[in-house]
């Protein structure tokens, strides 16, 4: 039996949306018994993109991470769901059974990453089904993962050791949203935004000038990280860990040092740090 | 009745159509099958790339089902409620009357009548007819084809379209490299393998890939940058907005004043000449007139160099950054990501020739054409230029094979930035063809309306009904809607465009999943000849007719043959064909029967050529950079192969510092000089108006649309938070403004604001990002929707998001007529208190 898993690589991520569109294309309008009744027109987000601006002038960058449901192996929604009305297939997808749910709100907050979405209309709490129905038919890949123009999206069987997705799993540091609750989502990732830290050196005497090779350091509480500035004068620490406190130190010989102590609630771009002599 | 699947294209990509009772169930990107011939591979130090074995779609190619069925759809031919055609017209009311419905019948016996009335009192010249880019997709029904057959029969006074998503290369930079018949755009063959193989760093200068892709190139080209990435390839964005391609793949940002950015550029060739870091070699032999341009760099003809501190209090860069730039980009192998396609807002303001001209001018500095070293957009040059003999849109359509091939009676022009000045203040004048591809001098050929043996225009044919999302200070053509003296108008559209309802009669069109039709994807052909490369197969497509017209609606090619039988040339016009019988003859016109029969790629539903072997490349400006005879599949070239082979398309042959082709044809020319310069904008931070509206407007292509037929046509896209976002139940335009501007307004994240100026109000979401250049606002052109909150009342604040309501009319200067959007200041305040 198949065990079907989807890694989200978010480094390949343009943000174009085409995954989020290809849901709504497969689904709004049409009934897929016994996995999905129709999506509504508007208002759900089966997969579902946040956005999120990191940084400050001149220094921004946008993480995109494409949100459908976990499929968790210990889905709460599977446990706490009333008679069977949520349940998981052989192969693992996690399934709102759309005539036993019909009615039962609750259904949505026992979702800790809220990606069950309330059919008015119908009555009836609604999610991703990895496109189960396209799969038993013989489909490869859901829709959204057929939709992505740089294959950021990777879809397959963890049980088979040959397939595309179980060679990437071993090969790379994967990552799931949230681990820290512990539900064990076959919906993983690589790269998750984290948080950076970074600045532009100028130096006193020299304003008209990009200093490179200028020394930062930056300490945390997992150990030391020591870079250069480039040709731009600037510096960036990237992945950092979030909500951590760091003491960066800048060092160039004839300048006093600027040491400055850092919270990383969110992105940090220092902007230009001017060293005195 | 069981599911079916059809084969069809939009402007996002290739498509799948799954169709079950006559409804259509789900769109999806064309997958190629094994059975399809292997895809490319470029092999760099080991490592093999190939495209996906499918059509990439851009986001609104997944939006067609929503959009079919759209509330924007007309549904049925309409009349204006208070247009009566053999009485009072009413044409003050244009924008504001309600229409009602009726017959096809009675719809095409009024605009057939007025066709002959208009022709009987004033002849052909007086019915002036235009569609909008982009509308739809086969060479049967696209507007090339049909609609212009029709016209070119009957007689009519053309609207010349300028090349308005690249003004700045097409008047400016075809002085410095040739490339007229590209419309200014320089080639681009084979350049994505150079680019992986011997590039090091990847300047991007007012480019959004990710947003623009070569206007047809679906994402095809968005791993082709995620590659260079992963080989190391530093990438560099100019631009004022953070844009859709920098936010994931800048290394560094640098965000010149809008309007400025000439004098980064000569800032930069400053460094380079200060430093001696530049092709001494190539610009000697290669080049003309370095020696002046040198001089006037350093201040040796006007007392000022161009320095970096000169160029810092202009474009708000620091020098120092301008200068690292400039050290780095000598020093190493660069690609100027530009040029071709970009579409950026560079090349669409006040003076764009100039930084169009001097784009070229620094890479010559470089090297143009070594490898490694080019002007590429990074969204062609797809190896290999598969040349199966095909027709592109350009080539007419149903005209380009008919027996006898409608050619247009009148000679009378319209200029489309000059239309509403025309109708409403004739007599006008302007220089150029618009798409100027023939020479460099048809850029100057005087052109006056009305013409001498013309008339003034009676009627207008609007097909589309873009131009009030997209041309400039559009509320010029709500007036020009509004005069007496286009005494009849009609628009012929699928849904309703900010145009549409300034029309008295409008026909309800059907899209070309509703119909058959042939293309080659990305392929205009003509001056668009590279745009075939910036898709990674190349696939011919049989394109199926999904399901049955919605609602009334009609394809272009039948209300054009009904409209041609009530005027007597029904015969003439369709030579006995149908639809499927002009696909017919485009594919046997072709070279496709030599690999395909006619009845297997109907069946199947497209054709993938097949890479030919041992394909050897031949980058675009390399035998120019060796001084070699052009080898490139330029096919359109009008030097290639001659005696002139070995130059580019300038007068001299060579890369020209100063244009010998503005030095003879408008010397005298302060706006647009023979050597280029930085010119203030007339516009800009800068102006005198900046006191009353200190805010700079920018308003690029949208990443999430295209053109202005998609936007709210497809209402999914306003579920995209970069694109519109809901508020009260309103589809709001998004407005990007920088914190300091919004603070110092009061305005908060969402907030509904008014963008103003003296030439018109827009309404739209503020969202307050640090994206921005503080100074700079950021909200895209091409709104489909225009919503007066006074309709009919030119000049009414407009809740819709037309920004080109606010855009300046004026050209890019006095001999180059093309329109800049770009140059354009407005104030903010909050709408809702």
């Amino acid at each position: 039996m198949a065990k079907y898993g989807l890694l989200i690589d978010i480094t390949k991520c343009n943000g174009c949306y085409n995954c989020f569109l290809a849901c709504r294309d497969e689904h709004c309008g049409n009934d897929y018994p016994p996995y999905a009744a129709p999506q509504p027109y508007s208002g759900h987000f089966w997969m579902r993109m946040l956005e999120r601006e990191r940084g400050s002038f001149p220094k921004v960058k946008v993480a995109y991470t494409a949100v459908p449901c976990m499929h968790c192996e210990k889905a709460t929604c599977v446990e706490q769901a009333p008679d069977g009305a949520v349940y998981r297939r052989p192969d693992g997808i996690v399934i709102i059974d759309p005539v036993k749910a019909k009615g039962h709100k609750e259904i949505l907050s026992s979702c800790p990453y809220r990606v069950i979405y309330w059919n008015e209309e119908l009555q009836l709490p609604q999610k991703c089904t990895l496109c189960s129905h396209l799969l038993d038919q013989g489909w490869k890949e859901p829709r959204c993962v057929e939709a992505c123009p740089t294959g950021a999206l990777l879809f397959g069987d963890m049980e088979d050791p040959q397939s595309e997705l179980s060679k990437t799993l071993k090969e790379k540091p994967i990552e799931v949203l949230h681990p820290e609750y512990g539900l064990n989502p076959r919906v993983m990732y690589i790269g998750l935004p984290k948080r950076f830290i970074a600045g532009a050196v100028v130096l006193q005497d020299r304003p008209n000038e990009c200093p490179e090779g200028v020394n930062v350091t930056l300490k945390g509480s997992k150990g030391t990280l020591s870079i250069k500035t480039d040709n731009y004068g600037d510096f960036e620490f990237e992945d950092l860990e979030e909500n951590a406190e760091y003491s960066l130190k800048i060092e160039q010989p004839g300048y006093q040092p600027y040491e400055i102590t850092i919270k990383t609630h969110i992105d940090i771009y220092l902007g230009d740090i001017t060293l005195q002599k | 009745m069981s599911e079916q699947i059809f084969t069809n294209i939009n402007n996002g990509g290739l498509l799948r159509v799954h169709v079950k009772d006559g409804k259509v169930k789900r769109i999806r990107p064309l997958v190629f099958v094994d059975d399809d011939p292997q895809s490319w591979t470029i092999e760099v130090n080991g490592k093999k790339f190939s495209p996906l074995r499918k059509s990439t779609l851009s986001t609104y190619g997944l939006a067609d089902k929503v959009r079919l069925h759209s509330e924007d759809r007309i549904k049925y031919p309409m009349k204006r409620i208070d247009f009566n055609p053999k009485g009072e017209r009413h044409a003050e009311n244009r924008g504001k009357s309600g229409y009602q419905r009726i017959s096809w019948d009675e719809a095409l016996d009024i605009v057939a009548g007025e066709m002959k009335r208009i022709r009987k009192d004033y002849g052909p010249a007086a019915i002036a007819s235009r569609c909008s880019s982009h509308c739809m997709y086969g060479l049967v029904g696209y507007r090339t084809s049909a609609w212009a057959r029709f016209f070119n029969l009957i007689g009519f006074t053309d609207i010349f379209d300028n090349p308005d998503s690249w003004e700045g290369w097409h008047w400016g930079a075809t002085h410095a490299y040739g490339f007229y018949w590209k419309n200014g755009l320089p080639e681009q063959y084979d350049l994505l393998e150079d680019a992986l193989k011997n590039t090091d760093l990847i300047i991007h200068w007012s480019n959004d890939p990710d947003s623009v892709h070569a206007g047809y190139g679906a994402q095809e080209s968005a791993n082709w940058r995620l590659w260079l990435r992963d080989l190391g390839k530093k990438q560099i964005f100019i631009d004022p907005f953070c844009n859709y391609t920098s936010v994931i793949l800048a290394d560094k940002w640098i965000a010149p004043r809008p309007g400025t950015d000439a004098a980064m550029a000569m800032a930069i060739a400053y460094v380079w000449i200060q430093e001696g870091s530049y092709d001494n070699k190539f610009v000697e032999t290669r080049t003309l007139g370095f020696p002046e341009f040198k001089k006037h760099i350093l201040g040796e003809d006007d007392g000022i160099p161009k320095t970096p501190g000169w160029a810092e209090e202009i474009c708000g860069v620091s020098q120092r950054i301008i200068v690292a730039l400039a050290r780095e980009w000598a020093s190493k192998r660069t690609m100027l990501a530009s040029g071709h396609r970009g579409e950026g807002g560079a090349c669409r303001q006040a003076y764009a020739t100039e930084w169009a001209r001097l784009m070229v001018l620094l890479q010559a500095m470089q090297g143009l054409g070594k490898p490694g070293v080019n002007i590429w957009g990074t969204t062609a040059g797809a190896p290999p230029p598969i040349d199966i003999e095909f027709p592109g849109y350009s080539h007419a359509g149903i005209n380009g094979v008919a027996d006898k091939p409608a050619v247009n009676p009148v000679a009378q022009r319209l200029y489309r930035p000059l239309l509403p000045e025309a109708i409403l203040n004739p007599p006008i004048h302007w220089l150029g063809e618009g798409f100027c591809g023939k020479s460099l001098e048809q850029q100057f050929i005087p052109y006056t309306y009305p013409a001498e043996d013309g008339a003034e225009i009676k009627m207008l044919y609007r097909y589309g009904g873009s131009f009030i999302g997209t041309m400039c200070d559009s509320n010029r053509w709500v007036r020009m809607y509004q005069s007496p003296k286009l005494e009849f108008v009609v628009n012929q559209s699928v849904w309703f465009d900010p145009e549409t309802n300034h029309a008295d009669i409008i026909f309800p069109a059907c899209t070309n999943l509703e119909r058959v039709d042939i293309s080659r994807w990305s392929h205009p052909a003509g001056y668009g000849y590279d745009a075939k490369s910036a898709v990674n197969h190349a696939v011919f497509i049989y394109q199926h007719k999904c399901i049955e017209p919605l609602y009334e609606s009609k394809s272009d090619y039948q209300i054009f043959t009904a409209l041609s039988e009530k005027l007597g040339v029904k015969d003439e016009y369709t030579e006995g064909n149908s639809e499927e019988d002009w696909v017919k003859k485009i594919f046997n016109s072709s070279d496709l029967p030599k690999y395909i029969s006619f009845e297997d790629f109907k069946k199947k539903g497209y054709f993938v050529a097949p890479v030919p072997e041992n394909y050897k490349p031949t980058p675009a400006m390399r035998w120019f950079y060796e001084g070699r005879e052009c080898d490139t599949p330029d096919a359109y070239s009008p030097t290639k192969g001659t005696d002139r082979g070995k130059g580019v398309g300038t007068f001299s042959g060579k890369i020209e510092f100063v244009s010998q082709s503005l030095s003879k044809l408008s010397p005298d020319d302060i706006e647009r000089p023979p050597l280029p310069r930085y010119i203030p904008s007339w516009e800009g931070y800068d102006s005198p108006e900046a006191e009353k509206y200190p805010l700079q407007l920018i308003s690029p292509h949208p990443r999430y649309s295209y053109h202005t037929h998609y936007d709210t046509h497809a209402p999914w896209l306003a579920d995209i938070p970069g694109h519109r976002i809901v508020k009260n139940g309103y589809k709001w335009q998004v407005v990007r403004i920088s914190p300091q501007d919004a603070s110092l307004r009061n305005i908060n994240n969402l907030d509904i604001i008014k963008m103003y100026n003296d030439r018109g109000a827009v309404l739209g979401i503020a969202v307050i990002t640090e994206r921005v250049r503080p100074g700079v606002i950021h909200s895209y052109t091409s709104s489909s929707q225009y919503d007066p909150l006074e309709p009919g009342k030119a000049g009414s604040v407009d809740r819709g998001g037309c920004v080109n309501q606010l855009t300046p009319a004026r050209l890019l200067s006095k001999n180059a007529p093309g329109m800049a959007p770009n140059s354009c200041l407005i104030e903010i305040e909050k709408w809702e208190v």
